[in-house]
């Protein structure tokens, strides 16, 4: 795919010209059985850009009297947005079938993110992310033949390998050993800052997913697997979201945001493969230029300073949308024994003595997510066609 | 919307992926697992859980001192009178969640269009209306027991969640007439059997008042299986022409 030039200079929709009515936002779902995975992994990953916008907003909105009501008006269409965009999950996929796309977003996406950011810092904390998501897979593809009987490749349509990453057991760490170091808002490239804000905000999403479809489940074993990688994700909240830089004044922060919403609805549109759903996209392309160039305006107002200090470079490629086997399967043979001390990576045996401790305690009665995959390899139609094909 | 079943891209399965996908096997095959051990593992949990639970909830006494003092005379004669409100609770429940389903039923069959949809359609609205009367019956059995009618007791709580999926299909626009005629049919086969237990139970209580007056609701249940079935056969046999 070709370098993406000039992509913020559209002026997009105005505003008010941004309208839904309640059959635009429940439109036809899509097809969990018929359509490309990738549709769900960008369904999945735009709501969760869509809903981490609205949460910066609202926390910004507490902070600064001028903004509330310019947010609020941008607050309101991102909402329906949101809901567009989440609706088009059907009902037949059950909780631990989302999950499981869940997790294949963090894992396809970070890997393409990974591949292409080109800080070596960050690079190696997507990576380092990504071994504990994939991991996170395993387990839930476990569970999901262990207690529905289903295979969970039927959502992961053979891109995604289904193999133990570094143990989740192994992934719990000490407060402090979860806080990265940033990138400076000076030196580092753009597509270093649309990366750190949409992986945040998709592990964001994967958090308050597994914390609010937790309790719903009545196995105990299930109900624990959740609370285990719901507090995972919280670590990778942490993670990703130290990534940015601290200093970046607030105006920068939401000027970063609308540019990584541009940066993704517009990826979407280029591999869209449903043409229902490419049309979505489009429009909300058109809606997040509108909502940048609005955000450009504020920034010029209160910041005083040109968006195009910001909004600068080319991007070299869309995020990519595509099976990452390779690239995984390669950091999965070298990666896996890494661990966080500080803001580093170190081997194994350098792991910080409160992260062992901290683990030591949370594993103490038990690992749920060992538990629920003891002695689980994935097969084509569940483990139990394994049974059926040495019967055979 | 063309109401059956059709060839299409479905991505499911092992075999759309003929190269790549013996691939995949081979590489999760050849990771160990990373924890040893087999399901049962995962069967210790969920006993120790269990063996520690308390229960879903309790049936809520009788408000009424005249049910008060048939619970007490239940109680004498060593019987226990929960159980029987239980149920009848439950029953309550399940057939007062039958009509909106019959309703949701009704909905379908009308946008969808079926072969015959006249007669499938004067069959679902006259099951609802039965499902109503058996409502009004259970009410009816509930309060001269001195119980309240509108309290829900455990069994219709877990019969409630048990049920939850049948609304969604039946509801979910995607679906085929025959597919929730399927889940009527699965609703059905319930009930049928579950009145036959009620009507068992209320006798051994020593209710055969009560269970004289379920007598024709079951006859009817019964009737409503053998409907249910007949549209179920003659829908898919009629998509498989």
């Amino acid at each position: 795919m070709s370098p993406i030039n000039n992509l913020w200079d559209s002026k997009g929709t105005p505003l008010d010209r941004q309208r839904f009515t309640w059959k635009d936002l429940v439109g036809k779902p899509i097809s969990k059985l018929d359509d490309d995975a990738f549709t769900r992994i960008r369904v999945i990953l735009l709501n969760g850009l869509e809903v981490d916008s609205l949460r910066l907003k609202h926390i910004v909105s507490r902070f600064n009297g001028d903004l509330r009501v310019p947010l609020a008006q941008i607050r309101r269409v991102e909402h329906h947005q949101n809901t567009m965009v989440n609706w088009l999950l059907s009902a037949d996929h059950s909780p631990l079938e989302t999950t499981v796309a869940y997790e294949q977003v963090a894992i396809e996406v970070t890997a393409s993110v990974a591949q292409a950011e080109p800080d070596p810092y960050q690079a190696q904390t997507y990576r380092f992310g990504l071994l504990e998501d994939f991991d996170h897979l395993y387990r839930y593809s476990a569970m999901l033949d262990r207690l529905e009987g289903k295979d969970a490749n039927n959502i992961l349509q053979g891109y995604t390998d289904i193999v133990p990453g570094r143990p989740t057991a192994d992934e719990h760490r000490a407060p402090e050993d979860d806080v990265r170091e940033p990138y400076s808002k000076k030196e580092a490239a753009l597509l270093t800052k649309l990366h750190a804000t949409l992986i945040t905000a998709a592990e964001y999403q994967t958090h308050d997913y597994f914390i609010n479809i937790g309790p719903l489940f009545a196995d105990p074993l299930a109900r624990q697997l959740y609370a285990e990688i719901a507090s995972i994700e919280e670590q990778h909240v942490t993670q990703y979201g130290s990534l940015q830089d601290p200093s970046e004044s607030i105006m920068e922060k939401l000027l970063i945001h609308e540019a990584t919403e541009v940066y993704a609805y517009y990826s979407a549109v280029e591999q869209e493969t449903n043409p229902r759903v490419k049309a979505i996209w489009e429009r909300f392309l058109d809606y997040e230029l509108g909502h940048l160039n609005l955000m450009c305006d504020l920034f010029k107002q209160y910041e005083r300073r040109d968006p195009a200090e910001i909004l600068t470079g080319v991007i070299p490629t869309p995020l990519q949308f595509r099976s990452n086997r390779e690239f995984i399967r390669d950091v999965l043979s070298r990666e896996v024994p890494l661990r966080a001390n500080g803001t580093r990576y170190v081997p194994q045996e350098q792991e910080s003595a409160a992260s062992l401790s901290q683990r030591a305690q949370l594993n103490m009665e038990g690992s749920p997510s060992n538990i629920v995959s003891a002695g689980y390899q994935w097969s084509p139609g569940t483990e139990l066609s394994r049974t059926r094909a040495r019967k055979a | 919307m063309g109401n059956s079943t059709k060839l299409g891209m479905n991505r499911t399965g092992f075999q759309m992926a003929p190269v790549a996908g013996p691939l995949q096997e081979a590489f999760a095959m050849q990771v160990p697992p990373s924890s040893p051990g087999t399901i049962e593992q995962a069967a210790a949990v969920r006993a120790a859980y269990i063996a520690e639970a308390d229960r879903i909830g309790s049936v809520p006494p009788p408000g009424t001192i005249r049910g008060m003092l048939a619970t007490a005379a239940d109680k004498l004669t060593g019987d226990k009178p929960e159980l029987l409100l239980d149920k009848l609770g439950q029953r309550l429940a399940y057939e007062r969640t039958g009509v909106r389903l019959y309703q949701a039923m009704c909905t379908k069959v009308q946008a969808a269009g079926h072969f015959r949809l006249d007669e499938l359609y004067a069959d679902l609205v006259r099951i609802a209306e039965d499902e109503a009367r058996h409502f009004d019956l259970l009410c009816t059995a509930v309060e001269s027991m001195g119980a309240d009618p509108s309290a829900q007791t455990p069994c219709a709580d877990v019969s409630g969640m048990a049920s939850l999926g049948l609304m969604q299909v039946i509801t979910d626009p995607r679906t085929t007439v025959s597919q929730s005629l399927e889940v009527i049919l699965t609703v059905e086969l319930t009930d049928n059997a579950a009145w036959e237990l009620l009507i068992a139970l209320a006798r051994e209580s020593g209710h055969d008042e009560m269970a004289d007056s379920f007598r024709e609701a079951y006859e009817q249940e019964e009737e409503h299986l053998i409907t249910i079935k007949r549209w179920l056969r003659d829908t898919v046999m009629h998509e498989a022409q």
